[in-house]
């Protein structure tokens, strides 16, 4: 079976201006700015050089060197394919076979209790006991996080919170949904605010809403939250919408890097939508119309769901979107949507190598 | 879901009135590390041993072995004070011996309790991705569940110490016999702690690991009692029954109490371990102790994540 493993990583995201978490700790994980800008500090969270995990009969990581910035990062890869072994070498719990890895500036091989302390896992697998209530794990696990009593207890109240656990988590965790025992697990990864959380499979077994929530919760925790993530995901699809950096890795060794941005939006692509009126009964051939008039080229959304009333176009910088909204408004017409559409990251990939395809197939599709 | 998203109210002119809703506070307090993590988990485990902090159900048990383990002590006091007796009915060095099946059954409900839970339900991953290590878990474990143990056996000595200076015993007598009580259960403690863990935490399963303390615990006492039985039949002497008692945990504790304090013998003709031999009996129990924590340590080196 062919494994590959991808790491995508997001660097620039946007933080208010009026961010009031400007703790000198929380720097490394700040960065500003509304639209895409570079990182204040392009300080480094996870550094690998030449690390390799060698098993007696399989190789989980060969020579594996990457440098991943603060923001979410994401690590896809077929089951299997050494993404719990990475984890595990980053908290210091396991020895790598060689090569060094560094994670917030501090060795793993020696330095792995200073790591963990700065650093939250949420396994893959099930871990909450069933008798004891959200309320009284989570404060359990702060403290052994090294929260003292009523620093757990109030952290414990909050993260719970954050992540959308109220009335229920005074009830023992055994009658909770999947949905709210993932919450449980990703709360107490958070309790302790740590600098990096691990997020080992974090959407497994969630229904799509769920898994739409707990994708929303992985950007809340880097954009509000400043904590940096590595979430991991055999689906591509999820990442796509969580990260603007990819580091593809296939069969535990490094094929490329670099952004999710410069792999979807080398040309940001506009979707428009809009109403039919008595005086335009097919609206959308109007607008195209108008905007070949004016020297815009426009395609049809063919292939895409709702083809034949979403119109694309190539957006040239700002004037593009002032054009779009005149035109419709000259027209009389409603503006159902007007989006950015971007591309699949599995279609970049499908066209980065001859081998695509079928890294494609091992990595999987997100819905 | 998000309904305290952060939602910031723009500067007003004078400087520093702004509000916030400041949604996700970090948190920059002090973070207390390994030492305090690991006395948390002694703690809580510890607590958990009697229920405290779990379900109603789960205080049953531990709750009524306490109070089983304390009313014969507190029958005895009575009884004493009642008939003015010069002395207590029972040593208290040999109060433990007498009540063993309890305190077997109490190590066999709550050291799977203490452990196997953890590998059920594989929350040991979680605590190894904090800052405690393996040495820590274990020996928090190991430290809890000792001293639950300890304060079943030493509390009806208690009762019997202060019924014993309430009948107006002689104090020094009483003092000394406590002191030696006192050390007695201490070993035991940890005796039965280490060798309840190590059964328990090779299974996840809580029903396969009380079956299994039971039955270590009363199979050795059995084959022991009864090889000692036929050794005092075929009179081949003390020194036949004296080793065969090194081979369950309940007997070595005797022989270690009986050679060194002052204990009368439970073993077939009341006649204990020499000094001699009670010397191999307190290395035995510290050895045994000393293998539990090495067994316990090498056991949770694999668990890991």
């Amino acid at each position: 079976m062919p494994r590959s493993l991808c790491i995508t990583l997001r660097q620039g995201s946007p933080t208010g201006p009026y961010d009031s978490r400007w703790s000198p700790r929380r720097l490394s994980g700040l960065t500003t700015g509304v639209v895409r800008v570079t990182s204040v500090m392009d300080v480094t969270v996870i550094a690998t050089e030449s690390l390799s995990k060698r098993f007696p009969r399989v190789t989980a990581l060969d020579r594996l060197s990457v440098d991943v910035g603060p923001g979410v990062t994401g690590l896809v890869g077929a089951n299997g394919a050494g993404k719990s072994t990475l984890i595990k070498i980053l908290l210091g719990l396991s020895p790598a076979t060689e090569g060094r890895a560094e994670v917030l500036g501090l060795d793993v091989a020696t330095e792995g209790a200073a790591i963990r302390e700065r650093v939250g896992y949420m396994p893959e697998h099930d871990c909450l006991p069933p008798d004891v209530s959200a309320t009284e794990f989570v404060v359990h696990m702060a403290r052994m996080s090294g929260l003292p009593p009523t620093a757990a207890r109030e952290r414990t109240a909050d993260t719970l919170r954050h992540v959308g656990l109220y009335e229920e988590r005074y009830r023992p965790i055994g009658g909770y949904s999947t949905g709210m025992k993932q919450r449980v697990k990703l709360a107490q990864a958070l309790v302790h605010d740590p600098q990096l959380v691990f997020l080992d499979e974090p959407t497994n077994g969630l229904d799509p809403v769920g898994r739409d929530e707990m994708l929303g919760l992985i950007r809340r925790i880097h954009t509000d939250f400043g904590i940096s993530v590595l979430v991991t995901s055999h689906l591509l699809g999820e990442l796509e919408r969580t990260c603007d950096h990819v580091v593809v890795v296939d069969g535990g060794k490094l094929l490329r890097s670099s952004s999710t941005t410069d792999f979807t939006q080398n040309t940001t692509t506009l979707a428009i939508e809009v109403t039919d009126t008595d005086e335009h009964p097919d609206g959308t051939r109007a607008v195209r119309d108008a905007l070949h008039a004016r020297g815009v080229t426009v395609e049809d959304g063919s292939g895409l769901p709702g083809a034949g009333h979403i119109l694309l176009l190539t957006a040239q910088g700002e004037d593009t979107y002032d054009l779009v909204r005149d035109v419709i408004a000259d027209l009389g017409l409603g503006l159902v949507r007007m989006e950015q559409r971007r591309h699949h990251i599995s279609e970049v990939f499908k066209d980065d190598t001859d081998s695509g395809a079928q890294r494609k197939e091992a990595v999987g599709h997100g819905n | 879901m998000a309904t305290e998203q952060s939602t910031q109210t723009p500067a007003t002119a004078s400087g520093d009135t702004r509000i916030h809703n400041i949604g996700y506070r970090s948190y920059d307090g002090p973070r207390l590390g390994r030492s305090y993590a690991r006395l948390s988990l002694y703690s809580q485990s510890l607590r958990g041993a009697y229920g405290l902090g779990r379900s109603v159900k789960s205080k049953v048990l531990p709750m009524l072995l306490f109070v089983v383990m304390c009313v014969p002590a507190a029958i005895m006091v009575a009884v004493a004070v009642a008939t003015k007796a010069n002395d207590l009915p029972v040593d208290y060095t040999r109060y433990a011996i007498i009540m063993q099946a309890v305190i077997s059954l109490y190590v066999a409900s709550q050291a799977p309790q203490s452990v196997s839970r953890d590998l059920r339900f594989k929350t040991v991953p979680l605590y190894f991705s904090r800052p405690i290590e393996t040495a820590d878990y274990v020996r928090a474990k190991f430290a809890a569940l000792a001293s639950a143990l300890f304060i079943l056996t030493a509390a009806p000595l208690l009762v019997l110490y202060i019924g014993a200076l309430l009948a107006k015993l002689d104090f020094t007598d009483q003092t000394k016999g406590f002191a030696q009580g006192l050390v007695s259960v201490a070993l035991l403690s940890l005796l039965f702690a280490g060798i309840g863990l190590v059964i328990a935490s090779v299974t996840p399963r809580r029903g396969f690991g009380i079956a299994a303390v039971i039955a270590v615990l009363t199979i050795s006492y059995g084959a022991v009692s009864t090889l000692q039985a036929i050794a005092e039949v075929q009179s081949s002497g003390d020194t036949a029954i004296a080793w065969i008692g090194l081979f369950s945990p309940i007997t070595l504790i005797d022989g270690v109490q009986s050679a060194f304090l002052g204990a009368t013998s439970a073993f077939p003709g009341g006649v204990g371990p020499s000094n001699a031999e009670g010397v191999v009996y307190v290395l035995f129990t510290l050895g045994l102790i000393a293998a539990c924590y090495g067994l316990l340590m090498r056991r949770y080196k694999k668990v890991g994540l």
